[in-house]
């Protein structure tokens, strides 16, 4: 273990593939410029800057990714996948399947977003949703340095086109990564926090505020389950509904908006198959329907707080405690 | 049927086109005889397809869009599964999941069809990067319309295949109409060649209904873009003889621009100058339109007897 912060934990896990794999290779705007240490390893042919034009740089990443390379190409921010995004979801997600399988897309699209720099709706719109809702794309958002490198390993390793979003507040927070070529597996959920009486589940950034959610309710002896999902598609439905099945509740918390978004369909997921199980109603706790504010105080409160994870769960908790399920 | 070598004799592209337009003939009359999936024909433009296909050698990799089968014809694809791709049926060389706009042909070197107009040029520049950087001597043809230059997409892609040196023939077939509107009301100057200068690419314009002048124009421009591994943009001036896409409807066309341009169709272009040479008898040419005609019936009985696909595999394939 060493302690590295999010974004070094994705340019390790860069430079392990790079040197595994020669037929990997990245590029963007910027890209040769601001990452020297893969220049310098892999040399201008592997590693370029590109044009300012996110259609080509998808597009070129499609193109090559079905005739035998393997780019991961940097978007910068998500709102710049606007730019991109007839290359990502009509080529890129459809073109396997249209062509009977004849062609596969292994590719990893990359994209900051989230609150922290305070660079407004422009810079700043996690639109994951979008791209789980787009056939033939994965969609992956890691909360720590350890799962960025596991899980930007596995990415490359895909098959499939896969977008791969960091949270602008997590990039410089350090944490401990494995040194060893560690692969985090797509569609598996981590299990951050056990506990029995209801279950946060979130991703990226807003774990670590579930986190803090629970801490607190431990102190008022609420036992909180945190699930981090990590990946987004493919979802990990069997931890989570194995959580929800053992504490009855489930609260979703992102900060992307909340209509149509991941919780919407994880609780769609839960009420579907875990009906029964359940002892109180799913919350979603989200960024409103708003665009992001650059003002900092704004911006960070466009995401969930943990004040109000902690007292969305009380109340579901509470509500147990007066009376048997109302159904 | 493997992919067409760089000598063709004048027979072996009349016959080509001919068979392109039976093939395309029999879809507008399996759309006239019912209902039949969407399909927009090259009726008129099989000079640019054949001139150009024949010109590639098989290493050769083709992008294409949505009025694609001269393209894939030429390159040697088999009619009967192209139109059992069309009428949906499971031995269609994408099982059907394509249907007639996004046919493409991965042994044949017919990579990556998108009827996103510019789609294709989004993806060309990719596909010659591998080209680059895998090493071999292919170079990638991207076929494209007049309208799909009008896509930001376009311009991105001439720049990018340019600062990148990727060797990337870029086919315009310039056919005058972009769906439902001219050309005229949408572009600045007639032609989409002088567009390549910008961006540091040689450009070459041809008449796009003589197939001999398209072939001779194709050799040139794809050596040099073998031989300089850089872009390289040939524009193919023609006519698309019928609506954009069937039911056939050109009630909005000048009926002059019309007769001017059915006056220099390709195939009997070519017709006449075999005739004329002594080259081959009415009663030879008789014989080529009945072969091409037998052939498509013969893909015609085979994708229509073909089965359809499994509904149970509806959602399978979408993940490698
Ligand atoms: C992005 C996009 N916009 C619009 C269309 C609808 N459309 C299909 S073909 C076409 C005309 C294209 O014109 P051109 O590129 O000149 O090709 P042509 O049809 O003349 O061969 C249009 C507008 C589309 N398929 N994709
Ligand atoms: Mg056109």
């Amino acid at each position: 273990m060493t302690q590295m912060t999010f974004h070094d934990a994705v340019e390790a896990a860069l430079h392990e593939e790079m040197a595994r794999d020669s037929r990997v290779l990245m590029f963007g705007e910027g890209t040769a410029t601001k990452r020297k240490g893969l220049l310098k390893a892999f040399g201008p042919q592997r590693v370029r800057n590109t044009p300012l034009a996110e259609g080509i740089i998808a597009g070129t990443a499609a193109g090559a990714a079905a005739t035998g390379l393997r780019p991961v190409v940097d978007l910068l921010f998500a709102p710049f996948l606007c730019f991109a995004m007839d290359e990502l979801v009509n080529s890129a997600g459809k073109l396997r399947y249209m062509s009977g399988g004849q062609f596969s897309f292994p590719m990893v699209a990359l994209a900051m977003t989230g609150g922290g720099w305070s660079v407004g709706a422009q810079h700043n719109h996690n639109l994951e949703a979008w791209f789980v809702h787009a056939p033939g794309l994965k969609v992956v958002m890691p909360s720590t340095p350890a799962d960025a490198k596991g899980l930007m390993k596995a990415a490359i390793r895909d098959e499939n086109p896969v977008l791969f979003f960091m949270d602008i507040g997590l990039a410089f927070a350090p944490g401990e990564v494995p040194e060893t070529d560690e692969v985090v597996p797509l569609g598996k959920a981590a299990v951050r926090r056990e506990g029995r009486d209801v279950t946060l589940i979130s991703y990226a950034k807003t774990t670590h505020t579930c986190l803090a959610a629970a801490e607190a309710l431990a102190a008022e002896g609420v036992s909180a389950e945190v699930v981090d999902l990590r990946t987004l598609k493919p979802l990990d439905e069997a931890t989570i509904l194995a959580s929800v099945r053992k504490t009855g509740r489930a609260i979703l918390v992102h900060e992307a908006s909340r209509l149509c978004g991941v919780g919407a369909e994880v609780a769609a997921l839960i009420s579907e198959q875990a009906f029964e199980a359940l002892r109180a109603p799913i919350l979603r706790l989200t960024g409103p329907d708003a665009p992001a504010p650059a003002s900092y105080p704004l911006e960070q409160a466009f995401a969930p707080q943990a004040d109000a994870i902690a007292g969305a769960a009380r109340q579901l908790v509470a509500r147990m405690l007066e009376a048997a399920p109302i159904w | 049927m493997t992919p067409s070598g760089t000598v063709s004799t004048r027979q072996d592209l009349l016959a080509t086109m001919l068979r392109i337009r039976a093939y395309e003939e029999k879809i507008v009359a399996f759309h006239a005889a019912g209902p039949f999936p969407n399909v927009c024909t090259s009726v008129g433009q099989e000079a640019a397809a054949v001139g150009v296909v024949s010109a590639l050698r098989p290493e050769d990799q083709i992008l294409t869009n949505h009025r694609s089968a001269g393209h894939l014809l030429a390159r040697g694809a088999d009619p009967g599964r192209m139109l059992a791709e069309v009428m949906g049926r499971s031995t269609g060389y994408c099982q059907g999941r394509s249907g007639t706009l996004h046919i493409s042909v991965k042994e044949l070197g017919v990579v990556l069809t998108s009827t996103i107009v510019g789609g294709e040029l989004s993806l060309a520049p990719g596909v010659a990067l591998s080209r680059a950087m895998l090493g071999g001597e292919g170079i990638v043809v991207c076929f494209f319309g007049d309208g799909a230059a009008c896509e930001g997409i376009f311009h991105e892609s001439l720049n990018l295949a340019s600062v990148w040196n990727l060797p990337v023939l870029y086919v315009c077939e310039n056919n005058q109409w972009q769906a439902f509107v001219h050309r005229k009301e949408t572009m600045v100057g007639d032609h989409v060649a002088p567009w390549a200068a910008p961006y540091g690419i040689d450009s070459l314009t041809v008449d796009g209904n003589d197939v001999e002048a398209v072939c001779k124009a194709a050799l040139r421009a794809a050596a040099q873009v073998r031989e300089t591994r850089r872009p390289f943009l040939l524009e193919a001036w023609t006519y698309r003889q019928r609506g954009h896409m069937e039911p056939h409807d050109q009630s909005y066309v000048d009926p002059a621009e019309i007769e001017a341009w059915m006056a220099k169709d390709p195939i009997a272009r070519l017709e006449a100058r075999l005739l004329e040479a002594g080259e081959l008898t009415a009663d030879g040419l008789e014989a080529l339109h009945a072969q091409a005609r037998q052939a498509i019936e013969d893909a015609a009985t085979f994708a229509a007897t073909s089965p359809y696909p499994d509904p149970a595999d509806l959602a399978t394939g979408v993940y490698a």
